[in-house]
């Protein structure tokens, strides 16, 4: 066994061990510790990726001295490779991103905590990436739902603590009912690693018997983990989960952990369930259309909304949605491109999450249309940053929002009956996202205005907006024209650019992984 | 209703009745005034019955609604004979103030509209969550009905999998409890996941719970029950004083004997914090803290967590790699034995110990 062959276990311990580690540091070395600990797991994604690219193939790696059914175990191929290296990435970024802000809304004695639960939260991402267990899968659901909720409270500010609390009151309904899933699946496979299950599961459909516990096992695991993803009609936690957290926290929360709990979702359709008992159980369909009304529904909220961080957080319901689109397609194409948009999103959204920061901090802090008038100018990089982020998300060519909608496109060709939804679908929610999208980068790129002048978006509004509006109008009339920027977040809105138009440019080998990554999983 | 019933005279229902039927001259000095005061006693009303329970405001707001109507054909009526009589200064006092009303009677038609609006989805919501709860538990009930018969012979789940378990159980791990053996050795992945799940807990309740600015800190010094420790309580101390050693003696026993018997770090460890939040409740904060303060805490935890990790790295680097991780599993049924297990139980224990006891101390004073 090579050595290249252990660093799916050593990611995740160091992870955890950093965790544990950080607790007894102080903030800078927690910090340090932590930046380092991601590091180290990119790297090591990295090279597993580039190692199972070259073998072709993928791996089981044994936890122990027991072989498969007996010991824990988990699983490494390009699919596995390629989603922890490209999380490892945006956690990164997301971190060096939003650390002025870690400083400023997290306790100076509390620092090290938040390094903790972002170091734990790496472990738990990446066990889900690469668990081939499925009790393994829950205790690290477990692990993700706390230090998720840790990530929001930790700001103990304004309604942070109500949206930690709804985040975990539905987390917690999200796992509950994963549990159940698992022990009815028990029950009936008397497996719990995924290889065997699969095929004691196999067995049940040949003998045909557990019709009925097979369908609510998937009924019930596929809730569960769509509401902990944030699905449509279970959304009404994402606006104030991400619109109060610190910026990372909102960036890898609906960037990484909504995504993490999709990716194990498929993982448990391809290597659990089967996914020709899935598509055959027709709960593709109920997925599709959640999916699609997410996509609608999404973006409605998010040109009603004021806040723009909370316009963005409703955004993410809309990109939700696509991902569940795609995987209710219930075809090899929808799948890649569901996962593809995965990527998509985690990348745009941290984005859209940082640079937002970057124009917050030139604006005085608020976050309505009128007081980021010409934030864009005050700080170009920022501006430029979102605008790639919105333009992503619109779908605009070159990026990678244009590849996974092209993506849901031409998958949609090949499954008749859901094909004319699906492009209406599209069609309809690019529409609605170039409306608050592109609102907002005007905004961004518009004269301050003077006053005395009355401006549109206040119109509807009425007198109460009007005195805000002056009031911000006051608070950006104080600011210098342009600010200090500094490097780190510069660096990171940078990255992450250069991410997005790396998917928007090289999506074939892209894109050419995942089906190969989805092929090994059967 | 009743308040209507009570005072029917002075009712707006009444007057306006009368009105209608022409008992009443509107534009008499009369008629303008006694609508006057009734209003701003139907608002004030409306203004006290906020903190009421609904009923009342409902009522109030009713008043209300039905004034507009009122008012304009009153307003008319007035014109003309304004017109005719020519009294236009009084014409205009009134246009102003049942413009004023008018404007109040909408607000309040507003507000009624919201109230009723959420006592509405208020209800519509209960209804649905029953019915999906209900939906849910019956779904879930169905299926149990289809579910393999519990303690069958030949269910799915008595397979090859506990077959070895049992069977080779005490050989490869060296454990008499076979529960011990799986949660510590066949699956110790899984296990210290859940270690890190209560150390994750742990920190997040410190991070709601601890108090680190100082100022506050000695603000509420005066409040928080630490000054008043110990309580001196002699019959809780007595009892205490024989309690305590025999907990934390039993605790140790669960934690060592895991292997052996029934227990093990998970149990024990609860046990063990038991006994160390009830001397901490006999003897006070003072006294506990000479030996349990925040240092140990952490040193215990962090000391005990990452024995943990190095440990099982080494044994799951060597298991995967096929090397012999040459740890002797010792003779089974003795205290040392069963290679690992006994370390990693220790170490569970006192994570688990200190979870606990740092928890109660952070609830009740915000620190540890």
């Amino acid at each position: 066994m090579s050595l290249v062959q252990n660093f799916p276990f050593f990611s995740i311990i160091i992870a955890m061990f950093s965790g544990i580690l950080s607790s007894v540091l102080n903030s800078r070395q927690a910090r340090n510790v932590s930046l380092a600990a991601i590091l180290i797991t990119t790297a090591m994604s990295w090279s597993v990726f580039q190692y199972c690219l070259g073998t072709g193939g993928s791996y089981t790696y044994m936890m122990g001295h027991f072989p498969a059914p007996w010991g824990n175990e988990i699983r490494a191929g390009v699919l596995e490779g390629l989603t922890a290296l490209l999380f490892g990435i945006v956690m990164l970024l997301s971190v060096t991103g939003g650390m002025k802000h870690i400083f400023q809304d997290v306790e100076e004695s509390k620092v090290n905590l938040f390094f903790i639960m972002i170091d734990l939260m790496l472990s738990s991402l990446l066990a889900l990436i690469y668990t081939n267990d499925l009790f393994t899968a829950y205790v690290f659901v477990e692990i993700n739902t706390i230090a998720g909720c840790g990530l929001i409270m930790i700001r103990q500010k304004g309604r942070s603590f109500g949206a930690a609390i709804r985040y975990m009151i539905m987390s917690q309904l999200g796992s509950g009912l994963f549990l159940i899933g698992l022990t009815l699946l028990y029950d009936v496979t008397g497996h719990l690693l995924m290889s065997p299950a699969k095929e004691a599961v196999r067995a049940i459909e040949a003998a045909g018997s557990y019709e009925i516990p097979v369908l609510v096992i998937l009924a019930v695991i596929s809730v569960g983990l769509a509401i902990k993803s944030g699905l449509y009609p279970f959304h009404s936690w994402i606006p104030d989960t991400y619109g109060y957290a610190t910026p990372t926290a909102s960036a890898i929360l609906s960037g990484l952990v909504s995504k993490g709990y999709i990716f194990l979702l498929i993982k448990i359709f391809y290597r659990v369930l089967g996914q020709e008992n899935v598509i055959a159980s027709r709960i593709v369909n109920v997925l599709f259309l959640f999916g699609l009304a997410g996509m609608i529904m999404g973006s409605v909220h998010a040109i009603l909304e004021w806040d723009t961080r909370r316009m963005i957080a409703y955004s993410s319901v809309a990109q939700i949605g696509y991902i569940y689109m795609g995987i209710g397609l219930g075809t090899q194409a929808g799948m890649v491109a569901a996962i593809f948009h995965m990527f998509t999103h985690s990348a745009t959204k941290a984005l859209l999450f940082i640079s937002a920061v970057g124009l917050y901090e030139v604006s005085g802090g608020k976050k309505d249309f009128v007081s980021l008038r010409g934030a864009g100018n005050r700080n170009p990089l920022a501006g430029v940053g979102f605008t790639v982020g919105a333009l992503s998300m619109v779908g605009f060519p070159m990026l990678s929002g244009f590849i996974s909608k092209l993506l849901f496109a031409t998958s949609a060709l090949q499954s008749p009956h859901k094909m004319m939804l699906t492009i209406i679908g599209l069609a309809v929610s690019t529409i609605l996202n170039a409306v608050y999208f592109l609102r907002l980068v005007i905004t961004l790129y518009a004269r301050p205005k003077r006053k005395g002048s009355t401006g549109e978006m206040n119109e509807k509004k009425g007198d109460i907006r009007e005195a805000d509006k002056t009031e911000n109008r006051n608070a950006a009339e104080t600011l210098p024209g342009k600010q200090h920027i500094s490097w780190v977040l510069g660096t990171a809105i940078c990255g992450f650019i250069l991410l997005n138009l790396f998917l928007g440019m090289m999506s074939q080998p892209v894109v050419q992984a995942i089906a190969n990554g989805l092929a090994m999983f059967d | 209703m009743s308040r209507k019933k009570d005072n029917y005279e002075n009712s707006r229902w009444h007057k306006f009745q009368c009105w209608l039927k022409g008992e009443v001259d509107p534009l008499s000095a009369e008629g303008v005034e006694t609508v006057v005061p009734d209003l701003l006693s139907a608002k004030s009303q409306t203004e006290a019955s906020k903190g009421q329970p609904e009923g009342a405001a409902q009522e109030a707001a009713k008043f209300e609604e039905k004034k507009p109507a009122d008012i304009l054909q009153k307003k008319e009526e007035a014109q003309e004979n304004c017109q005719k009589e020519e009294v236009q200064e009084n014409c205009q006092k009134e246009e102003v103030q049942e413009n004023r009303q008018k404007e109040k009677a909408q607000e309040n038609r507003q507000k009624e509209k919201e109230e009723r609006g959420i006592r509405i989805y208020r209800k519509f919501y209960q209804i649905m969550s029953v019915i999906l709860c209900m939906g849910i538990i019956l779904v879930l009930l169905w299926t149990i009905a289809y579910l393999p018969i519990f303690g069958n012979a030949g269910n799915p789940d008595n397979n090859e999998v506990s077959a070895r378990y049992i069977e080779q159980g005490l050989k490869e791990t060296g454990a008499v409890n076979i529960v011990t053996g799986m949660i510590l050795d066949y699956r110790a992945f899984d296990t210290f996941g859940e270690s890190c799940v209560l150390f994750i807990a742990s920190c997040c309740v410190l991070v709601l719970l601890r108090m680190d600015r100082p100022g506050e800190d000695e603000a509420d010094s005066s409040d928080s029950d630490r000054i008043y420790e110990p309580k001196n309580d002699i019959i809780l101390q007595k009892c205490a004083c024989v309690l305590v050693p025999v907990i934390l003696v039993f605790g140790i026993y669960i934690i060592l004997n895991g292997h052996l018997s029934p227990g093990g770090g998970f149990s024990g460890g609860a046990v063990l914090g038991s006994g160390l939040i009830l001397y901490l409740n006999a003897f006070g904060f003072a006294k506990t803290e000479r030996f349990f303060n925040a240092r140990v805490y952490r040193c215990i935890t962090v000391s005990a967590l990452t024995f943990y990790c190095l440990a099982k790295s080494y044994s799951f680097f060597t298991g995967a790699n096929h090397l012999e991780s040459g740890i002797p599993l010792g003779t089974p049924g003795s205290i040392i034995s069963s290679g690992l297990i006994l370390p990693l139980n220790i170490c569970v224990g006192f994570v688990v110990a200190c979870t606990m006891y740092a928890f109660y101390t952070l609830f009740r004073k915000g620190g540890i």
